[in-house]
């Protein structure tokens, strides 16, 4: 088997604060082969950016405690020096930011911050560096790219200026590509854009993109794997279909439900998680999901899950204490329309139950219904 | 055309134009931005009715007319068969008792130096209703109970409230007066995906209990069909589709409407759904130079010489769509548009009829 172009193992990032320690990534681990494109979904505050981030060295001058290993084509990311670290940054690690207009310099012109990745890690005369501006907005989908290339990010469009931004990170042919929250600040119709470009280009070029976003929707278009993560943990890792085919992790479930959908019938009730978001300094006790999770019980809040892989599915991986039988019949149900009030009853069955609650469900799963 | 006892709110021709000035001393008007551009439709009582639309196609401009925070440029809004287009200030008071909005931005909507009683009981204040301070509280406690508040919060500050609890008060307040109409302007894009669902029940449940007429404003599509009985499309200052939700979602005429529901990710990998579909390009031109004739025609894939000729004006299409569109979608183009996952997916089905992603097939047949 070939090595992984990226991998990511136990890295926890820390940060102290006049409040206390902010644990943004606790123990997260993954992998990413060339080509492949990952997706880690999550809500504000649930460390998905810090941990891209910390992957180009960018929180290391805020005072980040950061610990665990990000191996990429054999060097660790997280003790490269700084000098080393930069070269690969921008060059064979690119990363794309929310907000292309806050991104962008208002006082150069486009070409100029086009071509300064490219002057940064390549020796090039600056009508090559042009030349290849002009080749980079015209593979993003710039109309007139020889016109605009001399144009001010003010006279871009959202849209545009968000190509601006893919040129940009394109610009020395990484072998990676990190974007973050890529069409969140875009309309719908320029999303199905730029998310339809980023698809091509990925096949065009063969790089792998690990793609940030809380949108379920943009995920499930693009990626090949997903990882959701819940206050600075990964709870569940899948395939994409896997994810939406089988979810495992009761807050996946409540992402899912809470959504309303196209393809759903009109008139369907949301099922909000409760609560909201914990703290990233005084993080629950036990499961971190267990104040918001419908099925809880009492040990959940003493013992903390590791993320296990799914019984009879090695590339699917859940952190939750409920038995695998039990989270399958409890997903069923709510696929089948019942509420997670109906379904608390299975789990207070088994709690009762302990000893029987193994042999109980082998037979449910016969059952066609 | 009189006000009948069916709709709350009639809306004809309503414009509001920007106006864009050049010169500091002599300041001299050198164009307009036509944020809405001639806007007709009714709100009956008790619905919800839906605008949605991109950015800067005048959805939140005509939100706040509706409200009178703007002066329109020209048209009426007829509220229960009165005008009150041409309202001035003392009398637009007077109509906030029974219109009232919630706002997009739960942080800047709310002063950060009162407390959340004092904010809740701004309306009784502003009215000189419930003089008496323990009256007072004892409403608003009331109104921070039925938002999912604890009312034991009463003396605390906007910071010490998560986004989704800041909109719950901005929700308190907006219902402090029980209005007849609610106008929502995107009342959760700035809240968190788990977030989301509560505000969006909240709402549905007030609306409920207390027959609320409601207007809701968002550029999420999903959201808005989930919320609205009937929807508008805006498309630069102008409704180029009114529908009732199922037959608009199920059957979009307007090539416009047809496209934003193309783009709209759906969580359901499988089915290839975003090979096929058309994609609209390039961006919406300004409204301060907008196209003529159909305003659409620019970007719209079905455009001919008499889109660029002839405005085409909102009419009858089939039986329930009201289009402004000179070639609207036939069936087979708004089906390519919706694609297999959306195709035939409306209420009427049973919860059965969305297969492609019920696990039983992928993960349960193996042991």
């Amino acid at each position: 088997m070939t090595e992984p172009l990226l991998q990511v193992e136990d890295l926890r990032v820390k940060f102290s604060t006049e409040d206390g320690i902010v644990h943004a990534v606790d123990g997260i681990s993954y992998t990413v082969n060339a080509g492949q494109t990952l997706g880690i979904v999550g809500e504000s505050g649930s460390g998905k950016s810090v941990s891209s981030l910390t992957m180009l060295g960018l929180t290391r001058n805020q005072g980040a405690d950061i610990e665990g290993r990000i191996m990429f084509q054999g060097k660790d990311l997280v003790t490269l020096p700084d000098d080393d670290l930069r070269k690969i940054r921008g060059n064979e690690i690119a990363m794309i930011f929310q907000d292309p207009l806050s991104s962008l310099h208002p006082f150069y012109k486009v070409g100029v911050q086009l071509t300064e990745a490219v002057h940064a890690h390549r020796n090039v005369s600056k009508s090559a560096a042009r030349d290849r501006a002009v080749e980079l907005l015209d593979l993003v989908g710039i109309p007139d790219p020889s016109r605009r290339v001399d144009q001010f990010p003010h006279e871009f469009s959202g849209g545009m200026r968000q190509r601006v931004m893919i040129a940009m990170a394109l610009a020395n042919e990484p072998k990676l590509l990190i974007a973050d929250e890529p069409t969140t600040a875009l309309d719908v119709t320029v999303q199905a854009q730029i998310l339809a470009l980023l698809d091509d280009l990925q096949s065009r070029l063969g790089m792998a993109i690990i793609i940030i976003t809380h949108d379920l929707g943009v995920v499930a278009e693009i990626t090949d794997q997903i990882a959701v993560m819940y206050a600075g943990r990964i709870v569940e890792r899948a395939p994409t279909s896997a994810i939406f085919g089988s979810p495992q992790h009761p807050y996946t479930w409540g992402l899912l439900k809470s959504i309303p959908r196209l393809d759903s019938p009109r008139g369907e009730e949301l099922v909000p998680i409760a609560g909201r978001p914990p703290s990233l300094i005084k993080r629950p006790s036990g499961c971190h999901f267990h104040p918001r999770c419908p099925y809880v019980r009492e040990e959940h809040k003493r013992i903390d899950p590791g993320l296990e892989p799914v019984p009879d599915d090695p590339t699917h991986s859940v952190a939750c204490l409920l038995t695998a039988e039990l989270r399958q019949r409890i997903w069923r149900g709510l696929s089948e329309g019942e509420t997670s009030a109906t379904l608390r009853h299975l789990v207070v069955e088994e709690e009762q139950q302990p000893a029987t609650a193994h042999a109980a469900p082998r037979v449910a799963e016969d059952d066609p219904s | 055309m009189s006000a009948n006892g069916e709709n709350l709110v009639e809306v004809r021709d309503l414009t509001k134009h920007f106006p864009i000035t050049q010169g500091i001393v002599f300041q001299r008007q050198i164009g307009a931005v036509k944020a809405v551009d001639g806007v007709s439709f009714d709100v009956k009582r008790g619905e919800t009715l839906g605008i949605v639309g991109e950015t800067g196609c005048g959805k939140s401009t005509t939100a706040r007319l509706l409200v009178r925070l703007l002066d329109p440029t020209s048209g009426t809004i007829l509220f229960e068969g009165e005008d009150i287009a041409t309202r001035n200030k003392d009398e637009v008071k007077a109509l906030h008792r029974e219109v009232q909005m919630v706002f997009q931005d739960p942080y800047s909507s709310l002063n950060p130096r009162k407390t959340v009683g004092s904010i809740i009981a701004e309306p009784f204040a502003i009215h000189g209703l419930l003089k008496g301070s323990g009256e007072r509280r004892k409403r608003v406690q009331e109104l921070m109970d039925r938002v999912g508040l604890n009312p034991e919060h009463y003396n605390r500050y906007p910071h010490e409230f998560s986004g989704g609890q800041r909109q719950r008060i901005g929700v308190a307040r907006a219902i402090a007066l029980e209005p007849k109409l609610l106008v929502a302007d995107e009342p959760v894009s700035a809240l968190d995906v788990s977030i989301q669902a509560q505000v969006l029940n909240l709402l549905r449940g007030l609306q409920r209990e207390m027959g609320l007429t409601l207007v809701f404003i968002a550029h999420d599509l999903s959201v808005v069909r989930h919320m609205c009985d009937r929807v508008a499309v805006m498309y630069l200052g102008k409704i180029v589709e009114i529908a009732p939700s199922d037959t608009l979602y199920s059957y979009p005429r307007h090539p416009y409407t047809g496209a934003l529901l193309a783009a709209v990710p759906v969580p359901n990998p499988s089915g290839q759904r975003r090979r096929q579909r058309p994609l609209l390009t390039g961006d919406v031109p300004s409204p301060a130079n907008p196209p003529q004739a159909c305003r659409f025609h620019t970007r719209c894939p079905k455009a001919q010489e008499l889109c660029s000729q002839e405005e085409p004006l909102l009419e009858l299409k089939g039986t329930r769509s009201i289009t402004a569109c000179h070639f609207p979608l036939t069936e087979s183009e708004a089906r390519e548009r919706l694609g297999p996952a959306l195709a035939g997916v409306s209420s009427n089905n049973s919860r059965g009829e969305i297969v492609a992603d019920q696990p039983s097939s992928s993960s349960s047949s193996s042991t």
